[in-house]
């Protein structure tokens, strides 16, 4: 039944594909584009930088968020900064670097036409941001400056404070705010995407809910954009969003859209740790905290809950430093998550949980003086004073991993395409440059290189072969057989007359998937929270307790749905984890694993992506891979040593 | 810990709406103020009664979708907190606290605590960005930005777009909110071509939605959670002054 | 507003100056030749048109304004916001009081001295001076100035600095210093014009 896919990527020299491709692609005249309506769903950084350069371009674009405003995705959150390959600090960085340090950061399982496509474009991300006013960190001559961030050797990060992500979303915002202003996008706010509508195997449509009157809508597009982010909110605590989910992106899926490598998830080594059953979220403490920060445990076990400012230098153990000198606190983050796990599993966890370990500005404030760290980080020392009362400027932050960003996603090939024709998929909703492992401040990057440099362009070879479809009424019957079922699915979740609460699912959920599906992973345990998973939906569709209508402002529905989903996708996840025999980025296999307790990966059977096809209602999901050859790069394995 | 909630609860937009009192037991100081909802949600939903309905997304003090007015101050007692990093320690074991809806004309409640802030979106559409089209950029550094006035302009650009402003206002003005745009993007050198437009425009919107005057009270200064400049107002005044004198409409 | 605001500020500096000679132990001489100057000179009257104007420029927009302003929020909060000053929310009041005190005072001494029945003071100037003294030896007339005068001192604290802002003015070195000079303006002026009646006052008390 498995298919080989086709990722279409364009032949010839590495370097060269993507220009090449941009100049021979098939082209649709400006006359034409008025006619050619596109729906985006998502405003972050991809969606609203996609739908800004659509409509510069002319095509007649809607976009939706299910935000009260497209400014609020959660790409706002972002603190650290975003990479690209300017070479402003003369250090040596290059498109061909950021290209390779993003194939070697994701161990090797992502396309290397993608990322050097990515690296290429990085330079323009941030030309088009500093035009749109976005106010970078300068230097006393006014010019541009970088902090490092992990994995890397140069420094190449572009920040904004600690805001970096707000200001370039602010920046994608005002973009796509110009064009609703002149009425070339029509902006659909407070809506979520609830189906895709195909029509003779071709996305031409979406049903959307109105999220405060509660109304279903058809919405008809020659092509459909999803850049609805990722789905780390499937562990219930993580440093997502609350509204973040993978509904859209389900839907996709159960339409024919494959999903690929859905087990490559990202825990972020620097968050404040968990302080009680109440948790409803967990904050993120910038990567680029690491550049000044020590990470510590102490050396005895006996001495983890004492004060640590009593504890002397010898005490302590700076164990990312010791295992990895040439990196030292700047390792990629998989390899400081699980390092933090590994100092907490042998019990030197510095706080009642078990489940935190040291960040220390110490010497950093000795060295350059309590202005100068504040200037850096004021902003994160602040917020993470008000969540824990403590102060990080006298004593060693407490942090440890959580989730944060999910690697894994709807496959597309090099056209940003998904395996459904007309729908396309964009920044992290897509599966397309981390591999296994995304580096710090490639996200942003990506977001915006989908959204503004890449996916305006691929999509046109598309939208010309489009030009002589005309507008399908939304009376077709493909868009009242989708409204049904939409209809149906909220009227089965309101009219559920159970006793448990959707968050109490989704607490079970998180729960299932954080101690088989985290940081760790085997057999075993993979197997047992497949069957956990599928007794929960079933528990969930009988038990669930939804207060309130499918007709108006309901957030307890909106939730109740998006769990459902998240329900399924925690099984797929763990299949694919299961699948995958070997230990790569983020994906670490127990029993696959160095003597040193390294990730052990096994190239000869699984440099491939995991593209999972949906095959129905309680079937197996269908594997097809998508080998990832390397051409340019050799395959080895990945040491920060 | 154990609180009395005042909370107000109205239906729909166009419903009556009025306070009503809920008790909370086992409140932790480390919880969030939203926690401490989603608890008596929890509590709400297992009786068979509606959920207090507020927004809210990111709850690391960012995205600006959180609101409501703690105890007569938007976001509550802390300064430059928003309501999600409002922790329980900020309350007294057995303190009554009002939580009503962030209030103007311009931000009509749509049930209980949410309300539509959409004006402000149209505020930014009518000119609060930089007219450059994807591609037409010039390299990032050709244009140097002495780094004074850089970081001015992102003091005025780290607004979230909350609605505070116009929630502590006693005249429910939006001049803070539309002042900061204004002072972020006419500062830089790629703003400067659309300066006396953009702050001409962007006015007449804000005076559209049906925002009051600003009296120079200072509130929306002391109740922002990322501590926005009253500063602002005054630059964007300038920029008003001048570009209606010299304007050609 | 801001405009005549501040202009309004200039006058009651020299009013008030003016009005000090009510403190000069001469029976009124000096303040009645002021008060023949001041409604004889075609400098002064052109002025004082355009203060009449001022006035009723700036009480009209003010009125305007609060009302436009109260209606920007048709639900109330239930619980009260204090996080700007009380003068700052009050200005309409502030303003109202100053209103009704700018018709009476101009009833008891602009009027009279135009058209009312005055007699004349040893220099043959109308006898301004004795109308002063009677109105002010009346404890609650003075009262009514006190408040006044009260209500003034905190719509200019509020006002002056408020003015800049509006025109623009602020700026991290100013702006303290004009908050500053504003506040001894917004105290002394009043507190000077409260010395004439309380001395007077006292003085036909004694």
């Amino acid at each position: 039944m498995t298919m080989q896919l086709d990722s279409k990527i364009p032949a010839g020299p590495l370097a060269d594909k993507w220009t090449k491709y941009k100049s021979t692609i098939p082209l649709v005249a400006p006359n034409n584009k008025p006619r050619i309506e596109v729906l985006v769903i998502g405003t972050g950084l991809a969606g609203a930088a996609a739908a800004a350069t659509m409509a510069e371009a002319g095509y007649k674009v809607k976009a939706f968020c299910f935000q009260d405003s497209p400014r609020r995705a959660h790409s706002i959150a972002a603190q650290g900064g975003i990479n690209a390959a300017k070479n402003y600090q003369n250090d040596g960085d290059s498109v061909y670097r950021l290209f390779y340090d993003t194939i070697k950061g994701g161990d090797y399982r992502s396309r290397e036409a993608n990322v050097h496509r990515l690296a290429e474009v990085s330079t323009s991300i941030i030309d088009q941001c500093v035009a749109q006013g976005v106010p970078f960190a300068r230097d006393y001559g006014g010019l541009l400056t970088n902090r490092s961030f992990g994995g890397v050797q140069v420094r190449r990060t572009f920040y904004a404070r600690g805001q970096t992500g707000q200001q370039l979303l602010l920046g994608a915002y005002s973009a796509l705010s110009r064009q609703v202003g002149k009425g070339a996008v029509e902006m659909f706010n407070r809506h979520e995407m609830l189906d895709v509508v195909k029509i003779d195997g071709v996305a031409r449509g979406i049903i959307a809910r109105n999220l405060i009157t509660g109304e279903l809508e058809r919405h008809f597009g020659h092509a459909v954009v999803l850049a609805t982010g990722g789905y780390g909110n499937v562990f219930y605590l993580s440093t997502n969003a609350m509204g973040s989910n993978v509904t859209a992106a389900w839907k996709a899926h159960k339409k024919g859209a494959f999903f690929g490598n859905p087990c490559y998830t990202q825990i972020h080594p620097t968050c404040i740790p968990v302080s009680g059953d109440h948790q409803s979220k967990l904050t993120l403490m910038s990567e680029s905290l690491r550049n000044d920060g020590r990470v510590w445990v102490p050396k005895k076990i006996e001495d983890r809950l004492k004060d640590p400012l009593t504890l002397s230098e010898d005490e302590r153990d700076y164990y990312l430093e010791r295992r990895y000198p040439a990196f030292g606190n700047l390792v990629p983050r998989d390899v400081a998550s699980r390092a933090a796990k590994v100092a907490c599993d042998e019990g030197r966890s510095v706080n009642k949980t078990g489940l935190a370990v040291y960040l220390d500005f110490k010497d950093a404030i000795a060295r350059d003086g309590k202005d100068a760290i504040e200037a850096r980080y004021g902003n994160l020392f602040e917020m993470y004073q008000r969540i824990t009362d403590e102060n990080p400027y006298e004593r060693p932050m407490r942090i440890f991993p959580a989730v944060h960003y999910t690697m894994g996603g709807l496959w597309v090939d090099y056209d940003l395409g998904t395996s459904v024709p007309g729908l396309y998929a964009a920044g992290e909703a897509n599966f397309s440059d981390h591999g296994a492992n995304r580096l710090g401040a490639s996200a942003l990057m990506q977001g915006l290189a989908d959204g503004y440099f890449v996916l305006p362009y691929t999509i046109g070879k598309y939208l010309s072969t489009q030009i002589r479809q005309p507008a399908i009424s939304t009376d077709h019957p493909a868009f009242a057989k989708a409204e049904k079922e939409v209809e149906d699915r909220l009227n089965r979740l309101a009219n559920s007359s159970g006793t448990k609460t959707v968050d109490e699912f989704h607490k079970r959920l998180g729960k299932i998937m954080w101690d088989n599906c985290g940081m760790s992973r085997n057999a075993e345990g993979l197997t047992q929270a497949i069957a956990d998973i599928q007794d929960l939906q079933k528990e969930f569709w009988a038990n669930v307790r939804v207060p309130g209508g499918t007709k108006e402002f309901n957030p307890e529905l909106e939730k109740a749905g998006r769990v459902a989903d998240f329900l399924e996708l925690g099984e797929l996840m763990c299949r694919d984890a299961l699948n995958r025999n070997e230990s790569c980025g983020g994906h670490f296999r127990e029993e696959y694993r160095t003597p040193e307790g390294e990730a052990l990966r096994n190239d000869e059977d699984y440099t491939y992506v995991a593209a999972w096809e949906y095959a129905g209602e309680n079937q197996e999901p269908i594997l097809n891979k998508e080998p990832l050859e390397f051409e340019n790069v050799e395959l080895k394995t990945r040491s920060y040593k | 810990m154990k609180l009395n909630l005042k909370i107000w609860r109205q239906k729909g937009p166009k419903s009556e709406g009025k306070i009503v009192d809920y008790t909370v037991d086992h409140v932790d100081e480390d919880m969030s103020f939203l926690e401490m909802l989603d608890v008596l949600n929890q509590d709400l939903i297992v009786k068979g009664e509606d959920p207090v309905a507020f927004d809210h997304d990111c709850r690391e003090g960012i995205c600006g979708m959180c609101s409501m007015v703690i105890n007569g101050r938007p976001h509550g007692p802390w300064e430059r907190t928003t309501t999600c990093q409002l922790h329980m320690r900020a309350f007294k074991d057995g303190e009554t606290v009002f939580i009503e809806p962030f209030r103007a004309n311009a931000f009509p409640v749509l049930k209980d605590l949410a309300v539509d802030r959409s004006s402000f979106d149209r505020i930014i559409q009518a000119g609060g960005y930089i007219s450059v089209n994807t591609g037409n950029a010039v390299d990032a550094n050709s244009i140097p930005i002495d780094k004074e006035t850089a970081d001015t302009a992102f003091d005025a650009a780290t607004c979230i777009g909350c609605g505070a402003c116009v929630a502590a206002c006693k005249n429910a003005s939006a001049m803070l909110f539309t002042s900061a745009k204004v002072a972020h993007l006419n500062m830089l050198p790629q703003g400067e071509p659309e300066r006396a437009k953009r702050t001409v425009q962007m006015v007449a919107q804000m005076d559209k939605e049906g925002f009051g005057a600003c009296t120079n009270t200072g509130a929306c200064e002391a109740e922002c959670p990322k501590g926005i400049s009253i500063t602002n107002i005054a630059r964007m005044n300038r920029e008003y002054f001048k570009a209606t004198i010299t304007g050609s409409k | 507003m801001s405009l005549s605001g501040l202009f309004l500020c200039t006058f009651l500096i020299t009013h008030m100056a003016g009005n000090m000679q009510l403190l000069i132990n001469d029976g009124g001489l000096a303040f009645n030749q002021y008060a023949y100057d001041m409604t004889h000179s075609p400098i002064i009257k052109t002025v004082s048109y355009l203060l009449y104007f001022s006035i009723l420029l700036h009480a009209v927009q003010g009125l305007v304004l609060a009302y436009a302003n109260r209606g920007a929020r048709k639900s109330r909060y239930a619980s009260g916001n204090k996080s700007s000053s009380f003068a700052s929310r009050n200005m309409g009041i502030l303003g109202s009081i100053l209103l009704l005190f700018i018709v009476v005072h101009m009833k008891s001494f602009w009027f009279e001295m135009h058209w009312g029945t005055i007699g004349n003071d040893a220099n043959g100037m109308r006898d301004l001076y004795s109308v002063v003294v009677a109105a002010f030896s009346q404890w609650w007339y003075v009262l009514f100035y006190i408040v006044s005068l009260a209500a003034l001192a905190f719509h200019l604290l509020h006002g002056v600095q408020s003015a800049f802002q509006t025109v623009g003015v602020n700026h991290s070195k100013y702006t303290p210093i004009i908050k500053a000079v504003g506040s001894i303006f917004a105290i002394a002026v009043p507190a000077l014009f409260a010395i004439q009646p309380l001395y007077i006052l006292f003085k036909t008390l004694q």
